[in-house]
């Protein structure tokens, strides 16, 4: 709360939300556009937007894994971590600014960025050999960005839960990276949430209600699945449906889809 | 006996399935079962229009929330480094013994539950134990005995309390053995105090004009961070016309080795909720709500009674203190056991009903805070600060302590000291006349503002405590020579770890890692590399992490390599390049207990 410079950014967050429900606000907003610096080149944004969509929209690519098009960002991953005027943000939550000269692809960043995959994949048990989600995985696709070809921290092998006693989907821990994609995008008819996050420090779970979770309908038992970005939540007896070597990321990169 | 149908239902009811009221029908639920079980869950999530894995996630978020029974006596053995230093061990030991059962368990016949955990504000008379919500301080095995086998006879705890503490501790609401020990008195908080004087001198003045006089007194936030009070209350203020304001104080006092708060709300609540008054008479609210942590739910009666008495004094409920349309008051909020409930946005999601975890910012609680209203949210010892600058007038204020640290500052002191307790000091004072003061002139470290301050050697302790030289929350931890410095660091990551919240990568992953690593040093299998990685490593964890918590939960660990690397250095492995850290034996511990063998060591 240090600046009233904050205060507009705050404004600005709010904004997000208002736009999503009122279009017309904001198409009369369209006309003011909002100019901003990322690693040198001169961009545009709409007012409102967080600097990951802005750089988006201007074919600049910031990593992103919690982030998730459509949903509410939060701040988890900290992939998207970017330096503005010396300080530290996240990218997804924190809304452009006029005059803001964000740097994003620089060497100090990309190693701390590297960190956060490498921090994630000895967290949990990522065996991608093995896995439904190979080649359509974010975090695997990070990982060949980033060229980790080892972590650079000890593995911590922990003790997680395959959970198949659901109806529709099955939870494997291992392979959960806490992004809360399914606690965002899937919430019943009346609102409820079906998955939500139990505990909290390094022992933190998702689960999902088991009541809930046994009347969701097949779309949204799939949508759940191709929200998480890793092999976490996967829908029953749908498995390898389309093989590897022909899925998202065999064809192309993380980041190019953005990246001009 | 009401079944878990009865007690959810009435539980509910009594909050009006009002959704902040969640902390309380689980509260209540789990004082009336022992526990919240699986089903206890399913009908409040019924009842409040969630999910019931949305109960799962808000019950095992909090300490002292439980799924499974945690004992007709829960015993919860504070573990803090401080704790340790005192003797805490032995304590453990003797209750383990005595109850017959490990600490985590709970004995067959579901009597007696022990459980670990985080500083519960008793540094000054560890080891220390919160019992069915009743805390015993200075315990000793003796004393364990004793209390054990009077649990066992069934005699309720509050009757197991034979001797009272100082101040109102001994007073017939509050009948609390726990000690004050003020030792030195000040110029703000404990100067003497006229009820009612604050309140009415604010009145008297426009709201703006009491906020200038805050930014004149130059106060500044007392809960650790320093933000200016006055700049707070205006943006809250500039945010709040036309819409419902929040006054909050922030009493969840959680960093290791602070309990001046404890003291505070002990001595002095009418000059705390005066001061929230004048807060909420500036910024227009007509709501404060004082986030108090579940281990002083022992004072809770004791401050509701306080608050009765200012209502029928008319300094609080409407036309506070006679001014037409100022209408004011204050609830009481308990927290449940989560550090990460002191920080701010944490605070304001924990205050709805939710888990605590913080919130992203912008905006900041200022513009969107408890239920989307303005808030300011302000910790307990600033707003008593506010209360004494409406008396005194900012000007005078200002004129003590320093350059940019102006008024006193509330010291909680503990650890390798004869007179551990408060000092409210000026700012400026150096750091070796408040050792002198406590009787711990020779010390070899203080760990000045807790586990996410700084270990201070003794070189640096003519520095003066101020913001601009050695800021404090309050927490003064001083360590003797002899001492083993990493065991006491070790302890503080062990509780950095166990209080994140998880929301974030660096923060929940990290702290995990840095302990690691840090446990590898200190079994003597370190190297020169490890050494320079862990201190990169800290810096990742503080750059990338997403609130306070993680941006300072290294620094029990970044400071004391930066300070005190010979500690580390003299148990590195030298002119060697990696040693493993892989321990074979312990690897094939299980096995072998399973197998009946004993793991077979080259050489030994
Ligand atoms: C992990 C964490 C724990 C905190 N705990 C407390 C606390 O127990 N009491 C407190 O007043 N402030 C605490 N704070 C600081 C608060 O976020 C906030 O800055 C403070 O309540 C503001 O009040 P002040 O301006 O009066 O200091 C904590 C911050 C963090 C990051
Ligand atoms: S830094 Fe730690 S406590 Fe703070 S949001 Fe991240 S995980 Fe939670
Ligand atoms: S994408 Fe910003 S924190 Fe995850």
């Amino acid at each position: 709360m240090s600046t009233s410079k904050s205060k507009t950014k705050a404004k600005a967050k709010h904004d997000v939300k208002a736009k999503a429900k009122s279009k017309s606000k904001s198409k009369s907003m369209k006309s003011s556009k909002i100019r901003f610096e990322i690693d040198g080149k001169e961009c545009t944004a709409k007012p409102g937007q967080t600097i990951v969509e802005a750089a988006r929209d201007n074919g600049v690519y910031i990593p992103v894994l919690c982030w998730y098009e459509g949903m509410e960002p939060a701040g988890i991953c900290r992939m998207c971590m970017v330096k503005v005027g010396g300080r530290t943000m996240p990218g997804c939550t924190t809304p452009v600014a006029e005059g803001m000269i964000i740097e994003s692809d620089v060497p100090e960043l990309e190693d701390m960025r590297k960190a956060m995959v490498e921090m994630l994949f000895v967290e949990g048990n990522h065996l991608c050999p093995t896995c439904e989600k190979s080649g359509n995985c974010d975090l695997q696709a990070l990982g060949y960005r980033y060229r980790m070809m080892v972590p650079r921290f000890p593995y911590q092998f922990p003790l997680r839960l395959v959970d198949a006693t659901y109806t529709k989907i099955m939870i494997d821990n291992n392979r959960c990276v806490q992004c809360r994609r399914c606690i965002r995008g899937i919430t019943t008819k009346d609102g409820r949430h079906v998955f939500a996050m139990t505990k909290r420090s390094g022992k933190s779970t998702i689960v999902a209600d088991r009541e809930l979770e046994a009347k969701i309908s097949d779309a949204l038992a799939k949508k759940a699945m191709d929200q998480c970005p890793v092999g976490a939540i996967l829908k029953k007896e749908t498995g390898f449906a389309l093989p590897i070597g022909r899925r998202k990321y065999d064809k192309a990169p993380i980041g190019t889809e953005v990246h001009k | 006996m009401s079944t878990i149908e009865e007690v959810v239902q009435k539980a509910v009811k009594k909050q009006g399935k009002d959704p902040t009221g969640m902390l309380e029908i689980i509260r209540d639920v789990q004082a009336e079962l022992g526990h919240v079980p699986d089903k206890a869950k399913s009908l409040i999530a019924a009842g409040m229009g969630l999910s019931k894995a949305d109960l799962d996630g808000i019950v095992s978020f909090y300490h002292f929330f439980s799924e499974k029974p945690v004992g007709k006596y829960a015993v919860y053995l504070n573990n803090s480094a401080v704790a340790v230093m005192k003797g805490r061990e032995a304590v453990a030991r003797a209750f383990e013994q005595e109850a017959g059962c490990k600490f985590g368990q709970t004995t067959p016949d579901g009597i007696i539950g022990l459980h670990d955990t985080s500083d519960i504000g008793m540094n000054d008379q560890e080891p220390a134990a919160i019992i069915n919500g009743v805390v015993f301080t200075g315990l000793t095995p003796e004393k364990v005995k004793d209390i054990v086998s009077q649990m066992r006879s069934g005699k309720d705890v509050t009757e197991m309390v034979k001797e009272y503490g100082d101040g109102l501790n001994g007073s017939e609401i509050v009948r609390s053995m726990v000690k004050n020990n003020i030792r030195k008195k000040g110029a703000v908080i404990f100067a003497p105090f006229e009820q009612g004087s604050a309140v009415k001198k604010a009145v008297r003045m426009t709201p703006a004009d009491v906020i200038e006089e805050v930014k004149k007194s130059n106060l500044r936030g007392r809960g650790g961070a320093g933000f200016p009070t006055g700049m707070k209350w205006e943006f809250t203020r500039n945010n709040s016309k036309g819409k419902k304001a929040f006054v909050v104080c922030n009493a969840d006092e959680g960093e290791p080795g602070t309990f001046k708060d404890r003291v505070i709300l002990t001595e002095l609540p009418r000059m705390l909720f005066e001061g929230m008054s004048v807060a909420g008479y500036a910024i227009g609210a007509d709501r404060g709500i004082l986030y108090l942590r579940a281990e002083y739910e022992y004072l809770l009666k004791y401050l509701q009674s306080v608050l009765d008495a200012m209502r029928k004094g008319n300094l609080l409920g409407r036309n506070v203190a006679g001014k037409k349309e100022f209408n004011f008051d204050i609830e009481i909020k308990l927290g449940a056991g989560a550090y990460i409930c002191g920080e701010e946005t944490a605070l304001l999601e924990s205050a709805e009903g939710k888990r605590g975890e913080p919130r992203n910012r912008p905006p900041f609680p200022a513009q969107y805070g408890y239920q989307g209203g303005p808030t300011s949210v302000n910790n307990v010892e600033t707003l008593c600060a506010a209360a004494r600058v409406m008396i005194l007038g900012g000007e005078e204020f200002a004129k003590m302590g320093t350059f940019q640290s102006h008024g006193t500052k509330l010291l909680s002191v503990s650890g390798d000291c004869q007179k551990p307790g408060i000092y409210e000091v000026e700012f400026g004072i150096s750091l070796q006349s408040l050792l002198d003061e406590a009787g711990g002139s020779d010390a070899m470290a203080v760990q000045v503002g807790g586990p996410s301050g700084k270990c201070v050697p003794a070189g640096e302790f003519g520095k003066k405590i101020s913001f601009e030289e050695l800021p404090t929350g309050g927490s003064m931890i001083v360590i003797a020579p002899g001492r083993d410095l990493l065991t006491i660091v070790h302890n503080f990551m062990d509780f950095f770890v166990e209080e994140s919240c998880g929301w974030c990568t660096p923060c929940r992953a990290g702290n995990v890692i840095l302990r690691e690593r840090l446990e590898k040093i200190m079994a003597r299998k370190g190297t020169e590399s490890d050494l320079a990685e862990l201190a990169q490593w800290c810096a990742v964890v503080k750059t990338m992490s997403r609130c306070g918590l993680g941006q300072t939960s290294p620094n029990p660990i970044a400071t004391t390599i930066e300070n005190f690397r010979s500690v580390y250095e003299s148990r590195l492995q030298k002119g060697v390049g990696f040693v493993s850290e892989f321990d074979k034996d312990k690897a094939v511990e299980e096995y072998c207990r399973i197998a009946g063998r004993t793991p077979y060591t080259e050489g030994r």
